[in-house]
């Protein structure tokens, strides 16, 4: 069975009128919000124990990707399989399992992180007593301080936020960990926390992890699989090696973010192109 | 006896994720600790002026009447409506805070039934309202030197706990609302809150009012929940006599919080086909 099976999944936002009530839909057309395929008819899986990058412009999809496997959306087409359940039918015991990082760390902010991790901690079924311990142990060791884990979140740096929302995903111990830009705005050094982490989490638990990234390298070294999506699309998909040799070699070799600039960058010339005739 | 002790391990976990609700909301509380001085300041500074309109209806009117009977029974709308605020702000708040923090993905995505969610949510509601409203009542009574001797405060108390059972099953109805209008939705149930509180005789008796508002009281949970109170508070009614509408007020809770927990789902499920869950609305 596969970790993850996203099979001609799609998505879209925005307002056709009203098919409960459509008397009181909008009559003029002008009104209406046009429908935009946010995810269009994307399949992939992943295996476990795989780390599966996603690599995409800004509103390419990757974001609601990442929500639709979470159960935090509903596909209008194809489905979502995290270890054979339903993200739509069963999405209970699929978010047994799962946890996600997003890019805003989203915390109680007046709360200090114990506290937030606590009652993030008693919401996946651990006392207090079972918690603290592995938080302290946790928070450590992505290098916060023993004093600030008490003190409110509000008073932390974006990068030290953003290691405490890493923490309490990892609380969790998931089996399917949904990392949605999670080193996005962070210095070198927790970067590289971060990264060692991830890759620790993969060897010591097996957990499987899908990644969005705006950072190329970052792609590059932790990833065994990267798809590049664009406007709601998979546009290539295939082992970093493989994507690279795709590209003609020149005086040096190619780069991830060759690839992505091939890619996306052409397809939003033609798209443009195509607009302005 | 594997299923039963499956089946008491899983109640066991829900119960517990309930209490993560009650302690959070504890621990903004004290982290807010100055927000809440105020809050109890508005409160209490509210509910005294509206007492005050009995204090002074015979500076008012010129015409003789019992001050004392009259602030009592203004204050008793004055703590049910602040008290219903409280709980419906709380309550709502399990969708506008959250959306605000930027937390609502996270709690929606956490692997607890709805009912859990809203349960945790509810119990911190409820004991706070009741505590913000035992030391408001506090305090106007000390303030006008109000004689309650041969009041059934625990009687009042009660009548307020049998209302709430069936004001959460609003409060839920009401959750929907920020759900739904992320920019306006709180509001909106500020504007549910004065309706029902307008039918339900808050200041008056509901026979002041017209026919068809009567009609409406009969189905206001607020209604039986100020009457008993004021049978306690005014009248010192024994249980006997209480216990009757505290009964109805629980039966409309049996209903109205099953209705609220199926009409909150639903919402749910639209958010998520729309994706109106997401913090930005």
């Amino acid at each position: 069975m596969q970790a993850l099976e996203v099979q001609s999944v799609s998505k879209k936002f925005g307002r056709e009128g009203s098919r409960h009530f459509p008397r009181f839909s909008r009559k003029n057309a002008a009104d209406e919000k046009k429908p935009v395929y946010a995810v269009n008819d994307v399949s992939f899986n992943v295996g476990r124990g795989e780390i599966f990058g996603i690599l995409g412009p800004n509103g390419s999809g990757k974001s609601t990707l990442i929500r639709l496997m979470a159960t935090l959306l509903i596909p209008d087409g194809g489905r979502v399989l995290v270890f054979g359940h339903d993200v739509a039918r069963e999405p209970g015991k699929v978010r047994r399992i799962i946890n996600r990082v997003s890019v805003d760390a989203a915390f109680f902010k007046k709360l200090s992180p114990m506290e937030n991790l606590i009652y993030a901690a008693r919401l996946y079924g651990m006392s207090g007593a079972e918690a603290k311990p592995r938080i302290t142990e946790i928070l450590t060791r992505l290098g916060i301080e023993r004093k600030k884990i008490d003190a409110p979140v509000e008073n932390m740096s974006r990068g030290m936020q953003q290691k405490v929302a890493i923490a309490r995903a990892f609380l969790t111990s998931p089996v399917l960990l949904l990392l949605d830009e999670p080193t996005t705005g962070l210095d070198p050094r927790s970067k590289r926390d971060v990264q060692a982490f991830v890759h620790e989490l993969r060897q010591q638990h097996a957990t499987t992890v899908v990644l969005t990234t705006h950072d190329m390298n970052e792609a590059e070294e932790l990833c065994d699989r990267i798809a590049i999506i664009h406007g709601g699309r998979i546009v290539a998909l295939d082992t970093p090696a493989a994507l690279k040799a795709r590209l003609p070699q020149g005086d040096r070799p190619a780069t991830i973010e060759d690839v992505f600039m091939e890619l996306t960058g052409k397809r939003l010339s033609t798209e443009e192109e195509e607009d302005a005739a | 006896m594997t299923v039963v002790a499956a089946a008491g391990k899983a109640v066991w976990r829900e119960l517990t994720a309930s209490y993560a609700f009650v302690e959070r909301n504890f621990n903004l509380t004290r982290r807010y600790w100055a927000w809440e001085v105020v809050w109890l300041v508005y409160s209490i500074a509210n509910a005294l002026a509206v007492t005050y309109i009995g204090a002074g209806m015979e500076a008012i009117t010129g015409v003789k009447v019992d001050t004392a009977h009259l602030v009592l029974y203004l204050l008793i709308g004055s703590l049910v409506w602040g008290y219903l605020s409280m709980v419906f702000n709380s309550i709502s708040e399990t969708v506008s805070w959250e959306r605000w923090e930027g937390t609502i993905e996270y709690t929606f995505m956490a692997p607890i039934s709805r009912v859990t969610h809203l349960l945790g949510q509810t119990i911190f509601s409820v004991v706070y309202g009741l505590l913000f409203s035992c030391v408001t009542f506090l305090v106007v009574v000390l303030f006008f030197r109000l004689d309650v001797a041969g009041a059934n405060l625990l009687g009042a108390l009660a009548a307020l706990g049998a209302g709430s059972v069936s004001f959460i099953g609003f409060g839920i109805m009401m959750a929907v609302l920020p759900l739904l209008y992320p920019e306006r939705g709180t509001q909106m149930t500020h504007v549910m809150e004065a309706l029902l509180l307008l039918v339900s005789g808050v200041y008056y008796p509901v026979t002041v009012l017209p026919g068809w508002m009567q009609a409406i009281a009969r189905f206001s949970p607020a209604t039986y929940a100020l009457q008993s109170m004021r049978d306690a508070l005014l009248d010192g009614a024994t249980w006997g006599h209480l216990l009757p509408s505290l009964g109805l007020m629980v039966a409309m809770g049996l209903v109205t919080i099953p209705v609220g927990v199926w009409v909150f789902s639903r919402a749910e499920l639209y958010a998520k086909r729309t994706g109106r869950l997401k913090r930005t609305g």
